[in-house]
């Protein structure tokens, strides 16, 4: 684990996986909650935390550097079901890439549990882990300039939902009805960093 | 919709309702946003008399006019700007009346970018998030001013200040920006990070309230590939792949995947966001707090 210094009031650690990374977040915010660490913002990404808003950066550091990482993630929340049409327009390629044929995606995809390992891109856009390391797809080699909210898509070893209509370069294999990010809702983005998701199948898929 | 309310008139280049941004939700993909030349935008609201939190207009380089529906204390600050109600000449920097129905006018800046126009009970459009502010990266927030746009106000809170007036700032002639080093320094060739902070640059025409962009020596890395994307910070400055330093404003992403080799300090943003397309930009490196 590195933990360096972001300016004059904020903390990037760095850890060697993205698991160590959700582990490490998980055990922030417990600290966080727990009145051990003050930190206005708690940024997970792909292998790192970022704590910003601390007020004594050296000594928050000098305490982190030692912080030992539990193993295992809480597992005390219920996972979040989203429904899923597995209809998306790039299910052949998904397919031809997985060497299974189309209709077994949906069935292999619904099967993981994914976990989102942080959020970005968008509000409420969760990068979510859980798919087997043979199902990692590269991005599309040209982005499309519309991709339709709701659309369930992958790239490298994360699975997203688009909480609205944007470009986006994913391999889109489903869609879906659940509103991902609604600021009027309390909580506004359905999927928080940590959180446990499954896809449930739905419709003729 | 009450009395108690703006008509746009003229919207200007880009202008938003902006207060002091929704942080503290960075890790669900939402940017902090708010004004971009944040002690102006609070001088305005103590101008008024309102709460530092009150929402206000941010103009862009050429101003806008508003026209009340009933009488209200307003205050412009930020960059310097002829005032006028209804054509005649008011202060800028102090709290004016505008009767209900005159012209309340901003003209273009004079120096820096941004105009900061508050008014007596703040903008009042339904927060987002606990914020009014427009988010241009995400779209919360309410849409930037249109022509004909009706914008509801809050009512007063209390006194206006009694000042005779505040001072103008003078044209920035070169906007210095103190870094530290970090905290992808190790990306680029130590060569690059002295570029960064002994050779010239100027503030693009591409800036906007997601960064100041920058022209001038490109910095070469020493690592290639991409970074796995991390959190970023205010201030942060990043080198996407053409090598020109972009220093992350109010609205940035909060997760990038471009290495950061410095970070502004905090209180030199205010200054980036008067600093003008053409405004030579030099990086002094200063020890972390």
């Amino acid at each position: 684990m590195r933990v360096l210094p972001v300016g004059d009031s904020a903390l990037l650690v760095e850890v060697s996986s993205g698991e160590e990374a959700q582990a490490l977040h998980a055990e922030l915010l417990r600290r966080r909650a727990a009145g051990e660490l003050t930190a206005a913002e708690i940024v997970p990404a792909a292998r790192t935390v970022l704590l910003d808003g601390v007020p004594e950066p050296s000594r928050t550091a000098a305490r982190l550097a030692g912080l030992p990482i539990p193993r295992v993630l809480p597992r005390d929340q219920e996972p979040i079901e989203i429904p899923v049409r597995y209809d998306g327009p790039d299910l052949p390629e998904v397919a031809a890439l997985w060497d299974v044929p189309p209709k077994e995606v949906g069935r292999i995809h619904a099967a993981a549990e994914f976990r989102v390992a942080f959020c970005g891109f968008a509000p409420g856009f969760g990068y979510l882990t859980g798919l087997p390391d043979r199902c990692h797809v590269p991005r599309r080699p040209t982005p499309r300039t519309a991709v339709p909210a709701g659309s369930v898509a992958l790239a490298g070893p994360y699975t997203g939902v688009y909480p609205r209509s944007s470009p986006g370069g994913w391999q889109l294999i489903g869609s879906t009805d659940t509103v991902l990010w609604d600021p009027a809702r309390v909580p506004a983005a359905l999927l928080a960093p940590g959180a446990r998701v499954r896809f449930v199948p739905v419709g003729a898929g | 919709m009450t009395d108690r309310a703006l008509a746009v008139v003229r919207a200007g280049a880009l202008t938003t309702v902006q207060d002091r941004g929704r942080p503290g939700h960075a890790h669900l993909g939402v940017p902090r946003s708010g004004a971009l030349d944040a002690p102006a935008a609070a001088l305005v609201n103590r101008l008024v008399g309102n709460p530092p939190e009150a929402a206000v207009l941010e103009t862009t380089l050429n101003g806008c006019a508003v026209r009340p529906r009933s009488a209200v204390t307003v205050a412009v600050g930020g960059a310097p700007c002829a005032v006028t109600v209804d054509g005649r000449p008011a202060p800028w920097g102090a709290p004016v009346r505008v009767p209900g129905g005159a012209l309340l006018e901003l003209g273009p800046a004079r120096s820096g970018v941004r105009s900061y126009l508050a008014v007596a009970g703040g903008i009042a459009v339904e927060p987002v998030l606990g914020s009014r502010s427009t988010d241009l990266l995400s779209g919360l927030g309410p849409p930037p001013l249109a022509d004909g746009a009706v914008l509801p106000l809050g009512r007063p809170a209390g006194p206006h200040a009694h000042v005779d007036t505040v001072p103008q700032p003078g044209p920035p002639a070169e906007l210095v920006l103190r870094v530290t080093p970090g905290p992808r320094d190790d990306w680029f060739s130590t060569d690059a990070f002295r570029t960064l902070v002994t050779r010239a640059y100027r503030v693009s025409a591409a800036s906007n309230r997601i960064g100041l962009r920058t022209e001038g020596p490109a910095l070469a890395r020493v690592r290639a590939g991409e970074l796995p994307s991390e959190g970023m910070v205010l201030g942060a400055v990043q080198v996407p792949p053409d090598g020109r330093p972009v220093v992350f404003l109010a609205d940035h992403p909060t997760t990038g995947g471009y290495p950061v080799i410095a970070v502004v300090r905090a209180a030199d943003l205010a200054a980036a966001a008067q600093a003008a397309p053409g405004t030579p930009v030099r990086f002094t490196v200063v020890s972390r707090r």
